[in-house]
């Protein structure tokens, strides 16, 4: 990616396996990406409310830690979605209405 | 001890929850929007690029995309909307128990014994990081000033209005900064040589009660920082002043009978709820938005207060003549848009009887013993089960009750100048 460019992400609602604790907590134990692979969380790290200014929305954070990687993991409105790096579309933007 | 009040204004709300959803907006001007289909296309609000371009509340958007031609339009989602709202009023609630939300996006807050400004700086950063939005704070010892000081400085700033210094900062400000000084308000002030707070202050109570009555030393008041009152605790229901109902029409109307047709709904809805909060109302006004979007209200006081609607349609058509002449709307090439109807001077209904000796309480009441025949057949089989033949005329004017009704800003003698409703600019 040139420097210039700025990194884009996109939502991407993923399906999770979660535990739920007596108090109602929830706890991500699994996220299945779309093709099917499976990836276990193996710590959460830290949970709170909070926006992703990078794909859009807001809800429970989760920052959770898959291997080597740490990644944040969004629950809004019984939904989970993860900030998934876009890549980069050549050309000029359309304008148009949403 | 002194007040500390704040007042948490959130930054052009519902257009940042909509770039909050769309980053790819949020560095382009954006306006969000009624539904053009349902007739409500002008803007709702719009974020500080689409200001800065011209674009303003209530243009209807093909101006507002004139005005701004990259301008992105989005719909608006007003569940989504109430959803950050009471996820913000969650965060303040962490900080006091004592909150007054002024609209969706504006609430006053009494955190007296605390510091102010860590307060607010705190509260700012709490809701930028959970929900993705700015605030901008103003921190008083009245609920005024702290409204004046979150719209000082905007976006995502804390402004203090405490100490000697507030006078300084406060009188220079234009008068119609102040809050409950529309503009109307503020062109009759300046017509009395009143411009700025500091001027309104200064004038004399006395003088202002004369020229507006009895808003005059309130505003006085409101000026030099008093009045307003404490900040209610949140759950406090107001009691109801007035109860309304206002549509956008399908298509503008011309004749007198087409907006009689209307009236015949808004009557019996507004009639319906008056029985619901078992009130009864005397004074009847309504209110008429013309296609070029200016709108008028007028208003009666009715000989007893009523409930029912037959007696409020009556009123309506009687007022209308007065906002509406067919022949002059044909010349100036207008329609009307929307219409509304309120019931204000409110009652309890066990409280309004007044016995008479010619038979019409019992008449009333027989007409009475109607409407809630009709509101029970309503409850049970749905709106539609009952109809009056008005309503048939015109299929697409007899559509609307259950989809397009909405609350009418209820304005009384005050002019609300920062907010339409529960608006946000």
């Amino acid at each position: 990616m040139k420097g210039s460019e700025k990194e884009s992400f996109r939502k991407t609602f993923v399906a999770a396996t979660v535990s739920f604790d007596p108090e109602g907590n929830i706890t991500p134990l699994r996220v299945i990406w779309r093709d099917g692979r499976r990836f276990a969380v193996d710590r959460v790290l830290e949970s709170r409310p909070a926006a992703s200014l990078k794909a859009g929305g807001s809800g429970m954070r989760y920052t959770c830690r898959f291997g080597n990687a740490v990644t944040y993991l969004f629950y809004e409105d019984g939904r989970w979605f993860v900030e998934e790096k876009a890549p980069a579309v050549p050309g000029k933007e359309k304008d148009s209405d949403v | 001890m002194s007040p500390v009040i704040l007042h948490s204004d959130l930054n052009a709300f519902y257009a940042s929850v909509e770039c909050l959803y769309h980053p790819e907006l949020r560095e382009r001007p954006v306006a969000v929007c009624g539904s053009a289909e349902a007739r409500h296309g002008i803007v709702l609000a719009k974020n500080q690029l689409a200001k800065k371009a011209g674009v303003r509340t209530g243009q209807a958007i093909w101006e507002a995309k004139r005005l701004c031609p990259g301008l992105q339009t989005v719909e608006a989602r007003h569940g989504l909307y109430l959803r950050y709202a009471r996820a913000v009023r969650a965060i303040y609630a962490r900080f006091t128990d004592r909150i007054e939300p002024f609209g969706l996006d504006e609430a006053w807050l009494d955190v007296t014994g605390e510091d102010g400004r860590a307060v607010a700086d705190a509260i700012r950063r709490t809701v930028k990081e959970e929900c993705g939005l700015t605030a901008s704070v103003g921190v008083a010892d009245n609920k005024i000033y702290a409204k004046l000081g979150s719209d000082y400085r905007k976006p995502d700033a804390t402004t203090v209005f405490l100490g000697e210094a507030v006078p300084r900062l406060v009188y220079p400000l234009p008068v119609s900064d102040l809050l409950f000084v529309g503009p109307a308000t503020a062109k009759r002030l300046a017509l009395c040589r009143v411009n700025t707070i500091g001027d309104l202050a200064a004038a004399d109570p006395l003088f202002l009660q004369s020229v507006f009555g009895r808003i005059g030393p309130m505003l006085s008041s409101y000026a030099r920082g008093e009045g307003g009152g404490p900040v209610t605790p949140l759950g406090y229901e107001e009691e109801v002043k007035s109860i309304g109902h206002s549509t956008t029409l399908p298509r503008d109307l011309h004749e007198p009978e087409e907006a009689h047709a209307v009236f015949s709904l808004l009557s019996e809805a507004v009639a319906a709820r008056l029985r619901e909060h078992g009130l009864a109302g005397r004074t009847v006004a309504i209110w008429l938005r013309k296609s070029d979007l200016s709108s008028a209200e007028h208003r009666l006081t009715l000989p007893e207060p009523s409930d029912l609607s037959p007696e409020l349609l009556r009123a309506a058509d009687s007022l209308l003549p007065a906002l509406f002449d067919p022949a002059a709307f044909r010349r100036a090439g207008l329609g009307i848009r929307s219409l509304g109807l309120r019931v204000a001077s409110l009652s309890p209904l066990a409280e309004e009887a007044q016995l008479t000796f010619d038979g019409r309480l019992a008449a009333r009441e027989k007409m009475r013993a109607g409407e809630i025949c009709i509101d029970s057949i309503r409850r049970r089989f749905g709106y539609f089960a009952i109809r009056r033949a008005a309503a048939l005329l015109d299929p697409s004017l007899g559509k609307f009750p259950d989809t397009h009704f909405s609350a009418l800003p209820g304005s009384e003698e005050l002019e609300v100048a920062a907010k339409e409703g529960a608006r946000p600019s």
